[in-house]
């Protein structure tokens, strides 16, 4: 399953999840064989605070359509506070996109655990969807990074 | 649930701003009420029949009327159910059926005293038309 | 220039079904850095592993990439692989084409497209990997216990028992916590002292074990294997090593206004005095705010009684400092104070007592020599009620009480119920209730038998109001069954009081960097898999502490924590995991951001010498301790230099994997 519009455009989404709660929960919609589009393609990382807003920028930059940050549930964090800080430096980088007028849908923060392979699932289907619908990101896509 | 027992519960649950969910079934309302003995529906039947959509007996019964209103059950309830809010949310329920409660002009002759004076009438379907 | 192997894996037919492997293998042949490619049926089984060791020797490999099953699976297994042929096991990396692709997708196109981007992005990563070495470091054989209950002392005899060497430190002045100061144990209902006071014995017989009582832990510095604790001693005015225990002075201490806490306040003590008969160490205290001699400079009596001569008025309090490997955090419990929920009228009323209370009034080492008296007016009750969930099972946040079940009131209640009809049988009882809890081995039972065999009158229902009337409490309650109200002349009232951390539970945690939940309550590495272990490398919990426990679940987790600490003390060194967090000296501008984020207290401010081109100067910079980080990289993010970055999920190689996956 791919998402495709019209004109044969596919999205490119990067997802990053964290390696205690949200890798595990995708881990476990493969084994539930929950599918979603091929087009996200997951980075580990150990924790959701590991995410450096500058990464999602330059996911951006090099042509990415849509950036997705999965971690555990407020307070399920398994270095205790991670996601809390992860919360709040999405929050400010959000507000930022808003302010430079990027599409609020490009970019989303989303718990999953690692039990939750269903929503893992559901949540990656929507996301793709909803970039589909916005298209290609032609805002903060660096010219110079296109083949 | 009926639609009208749905209607009236979710009535009553907006007015009181209750969640009798969070009801633990203690009957430390019951056990606080001091006009305990005096209402045919207690404080902890009535969170459980408020659960369970059962507005309209409440309604009629006298139990809504009988409550003191003193919010000891309020006060001491351990899981911040507060009965005595619902209690006050039935009673305005039944006090704002306008159609059922409400005296047309026509109505008031027939009651009315001849030594009402003509002021008070008036003053009165004013009241009640509102 | 890395020399990179790529092993794709079938898996059987579960990634060969839906990704063409083979294609895979071919795509990633070009990429820079690779020098080999191949693929096989199952790559975790001998002969694939097989594999990839032999081309590991024959390619001179620097680096693999196994494109396979999920990383959680089988990335251990290929680091081992990799290492035992002489390659450093953090040049593996796993582009996971299984759970992540060929579970999830039909079309093979599409699925082989995937996995060659997978494949691709973790060949990328793997340009910017650096071997990484796991460091050591060297475990001090000794552990501190903090709390001398029955928890504490539990786990100290079982660490003991291992050979090593145990200091617990208790603050009050003997050991023996919550446990001694019980009059009887359910569901046996054998006397709390008989089982207790061997364990203190043993406890301070044991040569491994250092009792340090009447004392606190006032600060913990360093990390798991090499912790280092300052534990103040306070001045008891008694000299440990002359006093005899023989209790001649707290006789003839003329100050009796000193409550005496083991009592729970029922009775007054001497300002000089034992706790109780067992105590351990048997040696008497002077408490300062009560000492004549100590407060005016007159009297002194004890010092003339004490043939020992062991009365020092000048004594001091003693800082002890130490190094422990492992710290067990054994705080216990005490019960709340119920005068804030006023309708049980604890404060206005001596007969309305707290459980912990009736257990002293019941003890025969009590204030009343366990005949059961009211403190009113030292008659014997008639009819006593029991109420239970006294500020247990509450809404959060709220005044009424805590949140949480406190699990053994339902049971020492039905002790207390059973144990008052069966010593006076004509006293009437009874027992309002929300709910029974009594999961336990034999606990059902053993409240069946109150109701059935002792009569004792259970009421569903809860009590709304406790007034005195005469020399009657008037209790006026609920009985939900009955649908009634009902009313109660009562003699006594006994209240099922919850319980709470100690209070010196917040300011411990803080101190160990062990979280803890919002009621004070020790908080565990995993909730059923780590249940004895705090998320703080090397802090370990034991008893209530941790959570509501009774006697025998509390001596269990004292055990398990005890093997905790075996385990760990039996380590001569601690491998630590490499990817943690390393600061780039050059870079870091000594802001202190990642201090304060850091949730292990692992980042600490050194003034160091900084050399790099054209520097050499005295700065303020972070060092991170790798024994104690854990890699969660939420300093790395925080940095505003850039200067700290996380071995093993850098930067660079996670934007290597960013860009690979955008590029296609």
């Amino acid at each position: 399953m791919q998402m495709v519009n019209e004109t044969g455009w596919k999205p490119k989404i990067v997802a990053f999840c964290c390696n205690w709660c949200s890798y595990a929960g995708a881990d476990l919609a493969g084994s539930g064989r929950l599918s979603y589009p091929a087009d996200i393609k997951i980075i580990r990382v150990p924790c959701s605070c590991r995410v450096n807003p500058l990464f999602i920028l330059r996911a951006f930059e090099r042509g990415a359509d849509g950036v997705i940050l999965c971690g555990c549930h407020p307070g399920d964090c398994h270095y205790t506070s991670g996601n809390y800080y992860a919360r709040r430096r999405m929050t400010m980088l959000f507000s930022m996109l808003d302010y430079l007028g990027i599409e609020r849908g490009r970019t989303r923060v989303e718990w999953v655990s690692a039990a939750e392979g269903a929503k893992f699932s559901a949540t990656m289907n929507d996301f793709a969807k909803t970039i589909t619908e916005l298209g290609e990101n032609r805002k903060l896509g660096d010219l110079r990074c296109k083949k | 649930m009926e639609n009208n027992a749905k209607f009236l519960t979710e009535t009553a649950l907006r007015i009181s701003g209750v969640n009798p969910r969070k009801c633990m079934k203690c009957g430390k309302c019951s056990g606080t009420c001091p006009n305990y003995d005096a209402m045919e529906y207690h404080p902890h039947q009535f969170v459980a029949m408020v659960e369970k959509g059962q507005i309209e007996k409440l309604m009629q019964s006298k139990s809504i009327y009988l409550c003191l209103s003193c919010m000891a059950c309020v006060e001491r309830c351990p899981r911040g159910v507060e009965p005595g809010k619902l209690v006050e949310a039935v009673r305005l329920m039944q006090i704002r059926q306008q159609d059922k409660n409400h005296k047309g002009a026509r109505d008031i002759p027939e009651f009315a005293d001849e030594s009402v004076p003509q002021q008070l009438l008036m003053a009165a379907m004013r009241k009640y038309r509102k | 220039m890395q020399k990179i192997g790529v092993f794709v894996c079938w898996c059987g037919s579960n990634i060969a079904a839906t990704v063409d492997v083979e294609a895979v293998a071919e795509a990633v042949k070009n990429e820079p850095g690779v020098v080999f490619s191949a693929n096989y049926q199952y790559m975790c089984s001998a002969a694939g592993q097989k594999l990839i060791q032999d081309a590991i020797h024959e390619h001179h490999l620097t680096g693999i990439v196994v494109c396979s099953c999920s990383p959680r699976m089988h990335e251990a297994t290929f680091r081992k692989t990799a290492e035992s042929a002489g390659l450093n096991p953090y040049m593996v990396e796993i582009a996971n084409i299984r759970e992540q692709c060929s579970w999830i997708h039909k079309d093979k196109e599409e699925a082989t497209a995937k996995a060659i981007v997978l494949a691709k992005a973790a060949i990328s990563k793997l340009r910017n990997d650096t071997p990484l070495q796991a460091g050591t470091s060297a475990v001090t054989k000794r552990c501190l216990v903090i709390g001398g209950g029955i928890a504490g002392i539990q786990t100290a005899l079982d660490v003991a028992d291992a050979g090593y060497e145990v200091d617990i430190v208790e603050q009050r002045p003997t050991i023996g916590g919550r446990m001694a100061q019980l009059d009887k144990t359910f569901p046996t209902l054998d006397c709390a002292a008989c089982i207790l006071t061997p364990k203190m014995v043993e406890a301070s017989q044991n040569e491994k074990i250092n009792i340090i009582s009447y004392a606190k832990v006032e600060k913990v510095s360093g990390f798991v294997g090499s912790f280092k604790a300052t534990i103040r001693k306070k001045a008891r005015f008694v000299d440990e090593t002359k006093c005899t225990g023989c209790s001649l002075c707290t006789t003839k201490c003329p100050s009796r206004k000193g409550k005496n806490e083991f009592n729970m306040n029922l009775d007054n003590r001497g300002a000089i005095y034992i706790p109780f008969a067992q105590a351990i160490p048997n040696v008497a205290v002077i408490d300062p705010e009560q000492c004549i001699k100590l407060k005016t400079g007159k009297c002194g009596l004890c010092e003339k009684v004490c043939s020992a001569g062991a009365i020092n008025y000048k004594q001091e309090d003693e800082l002890i400092e130490r190094e422990y490997g492992a710290i067990v955090v054994a705080t216990g419990f005490k019960p709340i104070d119920p005068s804030p929920l006023n309708e049980f009228g604890y404060a206005d009323n001596a007969d309305v007592v707290t459980s912990l209370e009736f257990e002293r009034l019941m003890n025969a080492a009590g204030p009343t020599k366990g005949t059961l008296l009211r403190p009113s007016d030292g008659k014997h009750p008639k009819t006593i009620v029991f109420i239970q969930c006294v500020g247990s099972r509450c809404e959060e946040n709220t005044k009424r009480g805590k949140p949480y079940c406190s699990k053994i009131c339902c049971m020492y209640t039905a002790k207390h119920a059973m144990l008052v009809r069966e010593k006076y049988p004509d006293t009437d009882v009874h027992v309002f209730y929300i709910d029974v809890r009594t999961p336990g081995k034999n606990f059902d039972e053993f409240y069946r038998r109150a109701a059935e065999q002792y009569g004792v009158d259970y009421i569903k229902g809860m009590v709304g109001k406790v007034a005195k009337e005469g020399d009657k409490l008037m209790v006026q309650g609920s009985d939900l069954i009955n649908n009634e109200q009902v009313h109660i002349a009562a003699d006594m009232v006994v209240l099922a009081t919850a319980i709470e951390p100690d209070p010196t539970a917040r300011s411990i945690g803080t101190m160990l960097t062990a979280s803890m939940d919002t009621n004070d309550f020790f908080t565990e590495a995993h909730p059923k898999l780590r249940p004895v272990e705090s998320p703080t490398a090397g802090i370990f919990l034991s008893g209530v502490a941790q959570g509501p426990k009774d006697i025998p679940e509390t001596v269990a987790q004292a055990g398990a924590a005890a093997s905790k600490v075996i385990g760990l003390l039996a380590k001569d060194h601690l491998v630590t995991n490499p990817c943690v967090a390393q600061s780039n000296e050059l870079m870091c501008n000594g802001c202190s951001q990642c201090e304060k984020v850091c949730p292990y207290g692992a980042i600490t401010y050194v003034e160091k010498e900084v050399r790099g081109p054209g520097v050499r100067e005295v700065r303020r910079v972070a060092q991170v301790n790798p024994a104690v980080c854990q890699g969660c990289g939420a300093c790395t993010v925080t940095c505003p230099s850039g200067a700290m970055d996380l071995k093993g999920f850098s930067n660079k190689q996670i934007l290597a994997e960013v860009d690979a996956i955008c590029r296609w």
